[in-house]
C-alpha cells in the first residue's frame, strides 16, 4: 500500500523527528497495525520430510518414483534434445544451461568426483531440453501471456523436458535443479520422476522501491535470480517516487541529475538495460512504475513548473503538490517522457501508479481554482485527477502501451480502456474490491495481502501462505480476471542491506500461492520444503 | 516540508562531530584542522604510564588509522593548501596495566581535547583510551569536495551504567566466527562493554567441550562445522578484550537443556507416561550425585575457559511437568519434604549449583526466576531482568534491588521481537532508573543488555536486524540521563548507520534516505 500508509510518510517522519508517541500514534493508522503474531503461539512445527523433497512452488502434478540415478559432474550434460526448435544458438538456453549446472553441482567442493564409471542403470547422464513449438521465442521478452508450461521426464539414462516455449524450459530447469540432491557421500542422486507443471496465474509478481531507498544494481540482480528461483515473472519497478528520482532519462537528464539522492544514486540507461536482459534470460518481465500525479515531489526539482505551487492564502508558500493538471507543458513534457519511457520497457505495460493523491494543494491553488470553474468541476477535485488521469492514459496508449494502474483510478470512475488492469492494494476489504474490480470487467492483480514491508515478530510467511486469491464473491468468469499477484516491499525501511532476508523467504510463500494448485495448502508440508527451498537459495 | 527537506539534508551530509552514543560534555570552539588520514599518526604520550608494545592500544591505534585510511575515496590532498593540518593524536593513560581483561570495575572514563597541532587523549586505563579512540574516529567529518576536518573539540566523558551488553545466541541457530567477530567490532564503535555469550540452549549445542567432547559431538546441528573449539572461544575472548569488551558465557540449566542430553547420558530426566518412561526428556536430573559431578566438572573447565569473574548460569523457564511424571523424583520430592513444590527441588539444584561456582571463585549471573522461586543466592549476585509480560519489569528491578541484589536489565531491549517502522525509538525511550526505589536502589542497577535471541536469526540477517537498532540502547546505556531528543537522536543515529555502511556494516537504515557509501558487500 501506499495508501493511508504512504500518504501519512511524510508527516510521519516529521511527527518521528519530533516525538515518538506521536510516530506510534501514526504508525497505529497503518491498516495493519504491527502487532505480535498469534502464529507465534504455535508450537514449533517439527522438521521432517514432505514426499515432494524440497521442490518449491510445488508442481502441478509429481510423481516421484523410489528408483535413484547417479549424476556424475564430469559427464553430465544439459543439451538441446532432437527435435527441439531450439538449438545452440539460443543463447537464452545456452546461459540457462550454464547457471543450472552450477547451480546443481557448483556449491560442492567436489569437483573431480564421478570420474569412475557408474554400473550402468543407474546413471543419469542427460537432460535433454525439447522446444516443441515452431516459435521457441528465444530471442523474445517474456510477456503476460507466455507459456510457461513444461513436462519433466527422468528416467535412465536421460531425462527429458519438454516446453513449447523456452519460457516454459526455464521454468522446468529450475524444477530439475530442484529434484537433485547430494547423499551423505557427496553423491549427486536424482529419482525417477514425471512432472507437468504450469503455473496457475499468469503475473506472479515482486515490488522493489528504489526511490525511497536506492538500490544498487547487484541488490536487483540478485533479487531477480531470487525470483527465478520462486518462478516469479514480473519485476515491478517502482524506480521513481517523492523522495528521488534515479532513473536518468535521456530527454529529461535534470529529472535525476536534480532528483536523486546523489550522482551515485542514478540508473543510467546502461543500468536499466542490463536489468531487463538479465530478467529476461530467467523468464522475467520487467515493468516500470512512474507513479503520477502523487508521489512526484522528486520530479520537480529537476523540471520547473510541472508540480502545482502550492498558496498559503495569496501567496505562494513555496512547496509543491501533485502534478500540475492544468497546463499544456505538463501534458508536453509527459508526452516525451512516456514516448521515451515506452522505447525503453519493452514490456507492453506500463504502470502508471495515480494513487494517493492529495487534493489540499490543488485547492489552495487559484489558477486550479479558476480552472475547475472553467470545466464545470464544481469543487469536486476527483474530477480534476480524472482529467489528468484521462490524458496520461491517451498519451500512454498513443506510445501502444497498455496500463496498470493502483485500485484509486478505478475507485474514483476514471475511464479506463477495457484492457486496463487494476491493482488491488488497499488492505481493508480487499476482497469486495476484487469483486467491483472484476465485476466492472476489469482485470486485476492482487497485493493488499503480500505487503511484505510490514514485518512483525514470528512466521509471518504463513499468514501470506494462507491467502486464497480468488476468495471473493464473483462468478467464474469474475475470477478469471484476477490475473495474479505481486507481493510489495516498499523502500521505507529498506535498502540493500536489509532487502534479501526481508524478501526471502517470505515473498516464496507468495511463489507458491500463485503458481501453485489451489489445494496446495498444507502448511507443514510447506514449511518442511520451505526450510530446504531456503537452504538451497543460501548456497 | 521544509523541516523535512533539512533532516534529509543532514542526514545525506553527516552533521560535523556528531558522535553516537552522546559524550556526557562536548565543548566545540572555533577552528578545525584539515586531517589527512595517510599522515596522520597516533602515539603515545611522553607521560603515559603504557607505551609502545601495549597491545590493546598498538592494535587500536592500528584499527583506527585504517578506518580513517578507508572513510572514503582519496581527494587530492591540497584542495585547502591555506588550512592548518592536524597533526596527530597522543594518548597517555594514568595506570600502567595492558594486559589483564576488562571487569565490572574498569575505568572507562576518558578525556579528549582535539586541535591543529595536537590532539590530546587522556583516560585512566587502556578501556578508556578505547573509548576515546573511537570518539575521535567519530568526530572526523568530511566536506562536500571529500576533505576530512577536524573541528577543535573538548570532550570529557564516561558511562552511566558499567555493563552495558549485547546477547547473541549461537544455539538456534549457529553464528560463524566471523558473525561473532563483526558483531564485538561493531559493539566497539557503540561503546558495549559487555558480549553476553549465550551459547548453548535446547535446539543444539556448539561449544566444544574438553572434558566432555560428546556433547557437541552429538548435540551440535553439525559436530564438524558447527561447533565452537576451545581455539574459536579464546579467539572471541581476546577479539572482545581488545575491543574493551568482556565476554560473559552462559550455560543455561536446569531448563533449556535437551542439547546437552544425547552427549551426557543420564543427566537429564526421563519423563514418563504413566508407569513407563515416554522416551522424552526434561531438565537436568537434580537428585542424581552424578549430575553434580558432572556439573563440577564442566564448570571446571568452563571457569577456565572465560576469564571474566562472572559466569551467566541462566535458570529460567523450568517447566515442571516432566519431573512431576517421574516417579524417582516424587520420591525424591517426598524424602526431602518438598511437598509438591517442584520450585524447592528447583531452588535445591541451583543452590548446589552456585555452590559449584563460588567454590571456582566465580561470580555469577542469573536469569529473575532465580531470585523470584526464593533460591538462596550470594549476595554478590547479579539478577537478570527478562519478564515482558509478568507485570511491569519496574516492578521487578524495585523488588530485586529492595533486596539488595544488583539488576541488569533486558525486559525492555529483546532486538529479536521486531514490528514495523521506527522501533528503536521504543528502545531509546526507556529510563533504566524509572522504578519506585530509594537511591540506595538505584544505584544496585548496574546497566542492561540488548538481547538478539536467535529463533528467527542466523547469518543472513543478523547484522541488519541488530545494527543500528541495539545502538539505541547502547546510548541509554553510556549517555546522560538526559540525552532523550528524539529527534537530534535521529539524525546523529542516521549519521552513525551511514558510517556504519563506510566501515563495511550492513546497518539497515532507520527510514527513507541515503547514505554517501551504500552497502555493497551482498
Amino acid at each position: 500500500m501506499q495508501g493511508q500508509r504512504r500518504a501519512m510518510e511524510p508527516a510521519r517522519l516529521f511527527l518521528g523527528l519530533l516525538c515518538a508517541s506521536a510516530a506510534l500514534a501514526a504508525s497505529s493508522l497503518h491498516q495493519r497495525p504491527p502487532q505480535p503474531e498469534l502464529l507465534l503461539e504455535e508450537e514449533e512445527p517439527e522438521l521432517g520430510e514432505s514426499p515432494s523433497g524440497s521442490l518449491w512452488p510445488l508442481p502441478r502434478s509429481l510423481r516421484i518414483l523410489p528408483g535413484q540415478l547417479q549424476l556424475a559432474p564430469a559427464r553430465f550434460q544439459l543439451v538441446h534434445g532432437p527435435g527441439s526448435t531450439a538449438g545452440p544458438g539460443c543463447a537464452l538456453l545456452q546461459d540457462a544451461f550454464r547457471r543450472y549446472y552450477e547451480y546443481i553441482f557448483g556449491y560442492s567442493k567436489w569437483q573431480n568426483r564421478g570420474q569412475r564409471p557408474l554400473p550402468t542403470g543407474t546413471e543419469l547422464l542427460q537432460l535433454q531440453v525439447v522446444i516443441g513449438s515452431k516459435d521457441s521465442e528465444c530471442e523474445n521478452y517474456p510477456n503476460i501471456s507466455s507459456n510457461e508450461a513444461y513436462q519433466l521426464s527422468v528416467t535412465e539414462p536421460v531425462a527429458v523436458l519438454r516446453a513449447e516455449k523456452v519460457w516454459g524450459a526455464l521454468r522446468g530447469l529450475e524444477t530439475f535443479s530442484q529434484l537433485v540432491y547430494e547423499d551423505d557421500y557427496g553423491s549427486f542422486l536424482i529419482n525417477e520422476s514425471e512432472i507437468t507443471d504450469y503455473p496457475r496465474f499468469a503475473h506472479r509478481g515482486i515490488l522493489l522501491d528504489t526511490s525511497r531507498h536506492f538500490l544498487p544494481l547487484k541488490s536487483i540482480l540478485t533479487n531477480l535470480d531470487a525470483m527465478a528461483f520462486n518462478k516469479f515473472n514480473v519485476l515491478h519497478w517502482h524506480i521513481v517516487d517523492d523522495h528521488s528520482f534515479p532513473y536518468q532519462s535521456a530527454t529529461f537528464p535534470d529529472l535525476s541529475g536534480k532528483g536523486s539522492y546523489s550522482y551515485d544514486h542514478i540508473y543510467t540507461p546502461t543500468d536499466v538495460r542490463l536489468v531487463i536482459d538479465y530478467a529476461r534470460l530467467r523468464g522475467i518481465r520487467v515493468i516500470p512504475e512512474f507513479d503520477s500525479p502523487g508521489h512526484t515531489q522528486s520530479w520537480g526539482k529537476g523540471q520547473k513548473d510541472l508540480l502545482t505551487p502550492c498558496f498559503n492564502g495569496e501567496h505562494r508558500s513555496g512547496s509543491y503538490g501533485p502534478v500540475n493538471p492544468i497546463l499544456n507543458t505538463t501534458y508536453h513534457f509527459m508526452t516525451d517522457l512516456f514516448k521515451e519511457i515506452s522505447g525503453v520497457f519493452p514490456d507492453a505495460y506500463i504502470h502508471l501508479g495515480g494513487d494517493e493523491v492529495d487534493f489540499t494543494c490543488w485547492k489552495s491553488n487559484p489558477d486550479v481554482t479558476e480552472f475547475m470553474k472553467q470545466q464545470g468541476f464544481g469543487i469536486d477535485y476527483a474530477k480534476l485527477e480524472s482529467y489528468y488521469i484521462q490524458k496520461i492514459l491517451d498519451i500512454v496508449s498513443s506510445a501502444n502501451k497498455g496500463y496498470i494502474v493502483w485500485q484509486e483510478v478505478f475507485d474514483k470512475g476514471v475511464k479506463i480502456k477495457p484492457d486496463t488492469i487494476v491493482e488491488v492494494w488497499i488492505g481493508t476489504l480487499y476482497t469486495a474490491e476484487l469483486s467491483r474490480v472484476t465485476g466492472a470487467g476489469f482485470t486485476t492483480i492482487l497485493a493488499a495481502p503480500w505487503y511484505l514491508d510490514y514485518i512483525s515478530y514470528g512466521q509471518d510467511w504463513k499468514k501470506y501462505y494462507s491467502v486464497e486469491p480468488l476468495n471473493f464473491p464473483g462468478c467464474e468468469k469474475q475470477k478469471k480476471l484476477v490475473i495474479g499477484g505481486e507481493a510489495c516491499l516498499w523502500g521505507e525501511f529498506v535498502d540493500a542491506t536489509n532487502l534479501t532476508p526481508r524478501l526471502w523467504p517470505r515473498a516464496s510463500a507468495v511463489g507458491e500461492r500463485l503458481w501453485s494448485s489451489k489445494n496446495v495448502t498444507n502448511i507443514r508440508d510447506a514449511y518442511n520444503r520451505l526450510v530446504k527451498h531456503r537452504c538451497r537459495m543460501l548456497r | 516540508m521544509a523541516e523535512l527537506a533539512l533532516a534529509l539534508l543532514l542526514v545525506g551530509l553527516g552533521p560535523a562531530g556528531a558522535v553516537w552514543p552522546q559524550p556526557q560534555l562536548v565543548r566545540e570552539s572555533p577552528g578545525r584542522c584539515r586531517l589527512s588520514p595517510g599522515r596522520f599518526r597516533f602515539g603515545y604520550a611522553r607521560s603515559s604510564a603504557v607505551g609502545p608494545g601495549c597491545a590493546v592500544l598498538d592494535q587500536a591505534f592500528r584499527r583506527y588509522w585504517r578506518l580513517l585510511r578507508d572513510a572514503g575515496p582519496r581527494t587530492p590532498e591540497d584542495t585547502r593548501p591555506w588550512e592548518p593540518l592536524c597533526a596527530e593524536l597522543l594518548v597517555s593513560v594514568a595506570t600502567p596495566h595492558c594486559d589483564g581483561f576488562p571487569d565490572m570495575d574498569s575505568v572507562e572514563s576518558y578525556k579528549l581535547s582535539t586541535s591543529e597541532d595536537l590532539s590530546l587523549l587522556s583516560s585512566e586505563s587502556v578501556w578508556g583510551a578505547l573509548r576515546g579512540l573511537e570518539t575521535f574516529s567519530q568526530l572526523v567529518w568530511r566536506d562536500e569536495d571529500g576533505t576530512f576536518y577536524l573541528n577543535k573539540t573538548d570532550i570529557v566523558d564516561f558511562p552511566r551504567f558499567a555493563h552495558r551488553g549485547l546477547l547473541l545466541d549461537t544455539s538456534r541457530h549457529y553464528l560463524p566466527l566471523r558473525a561473532i567477530l563483526e558483531t564485538l567490532d561493531v559493539m566497539a564503535y557503540n561503546k558495549f562493554n559487555v558480549f553476553h555469550w549465550h551459547i548453548v540452549d535446547d535446539p543444539s549445542f556448539p561449544y566444544e567441550s574438553a572434558a566432555f567432547p560428546e556433547l557437541s559431538r552429538k548435540g551440535a546441528y553439525n559436530p564438524a562445522t558447527h561447533v565452537y573449539t576451545l581455539n574459536d572461544v579464546k579467539l572471541v575472548i581476546e577479539y572482545a578484550r581488545l575491543r574493551g569488551i568482556r565476554v560473559i558465557s552462559e550455560f543455561d540449566t536446569p531448563g533449556h537443556t535437551l542439547s546437552w542430553g544425547p552427549g551426557a547420558p543420564g543427566l537429564l530426566t526421563p519423563c514418563y507416561a504413566g508407569l513407563i518412561p515416554s522416551g522424552a526428556y526434561g531438565p537436568v536430573n537434580p537428585i542424581l550425585n552424578t549430575t553434580y559431578q558432572f556439573m563440577t566438572e564442566f564448570f571446571r573447565e568452563v571457569s577456565t575457559v572465560f576469564p571474566d569473574f562472572y559466569l551467566h548460569l541462566g535458570g529460567d523457564e523450568v517447566d515442571f511437568t516432566c519431573w512431576r511424571s517421574n516417579p524417582e523424583i516424587q520420591a525424591f520430592m517426598q524424602q526431602m519434604g518438598f511437598g509438591q513444590d517442584y520450585a524447592k527441588l528447583e531452588s535445591f539444584y541451583i543452590q548446589r549449583l552456585l555452590d559449584i561456582i563460588s567454590s571456582y571463585g566465580k561470580g555469577y549471573v542469573v536469569w529473575q526466576e532465580v531470585f523470584d522461586n526464593g533460591v538462596k543466592v550470594k549476595p554478590d549476585t547479579i539478577i537478570h531482568v527478562w519478564r515482558e509480560n509478568a507485570g511491569p519489569y519496574q516492578q521487578e528491578v524495585a523488588q530485586v534491588t529492595k533486596a539488595g541484589y544488583r539488576a541488569l536489565l533486558s525486559a525492555p531491549w529483546y532486538l529479536n521481537r521486531i514490528s514495523y517502522g521506527q522501533d528503536w525509538q521504543t528502545a531509546y525511550q526507556v529510563e533504566p532508573l524509572e522504578f519506585e526505589g530509594s537511591l540506595e536502589q538505584k544505584e544496585l542497577v548496574i546497566g542492561g543488555e540488548a538481547c538478539m535471541w536467535g529463533e528467527y536469526v542466523d547469518v543472513t540477517n543478523l547484522t541488519p536486524r541488530l545494527w543500528p537498532r541495539a545502538g539505541a540502547i547502547a546510548e541509554r546505556l553510556w549517555s546522560n540521563k538526559t540525552v532523550t531528543d528524539l529527534q537530534d537522536a535521529y539524525i546523529r543515529l542516521a549519521d552513525f548507520r551511514c558510517m556504519l555502511l563506510r566501515r563495511g556494516i550492513q546497518a539497515q537504515p532507520l527510514f527513507t534516505g541515503y547514505c554517501d557509501a551504500e552497502y555493497s558487500g551482498l
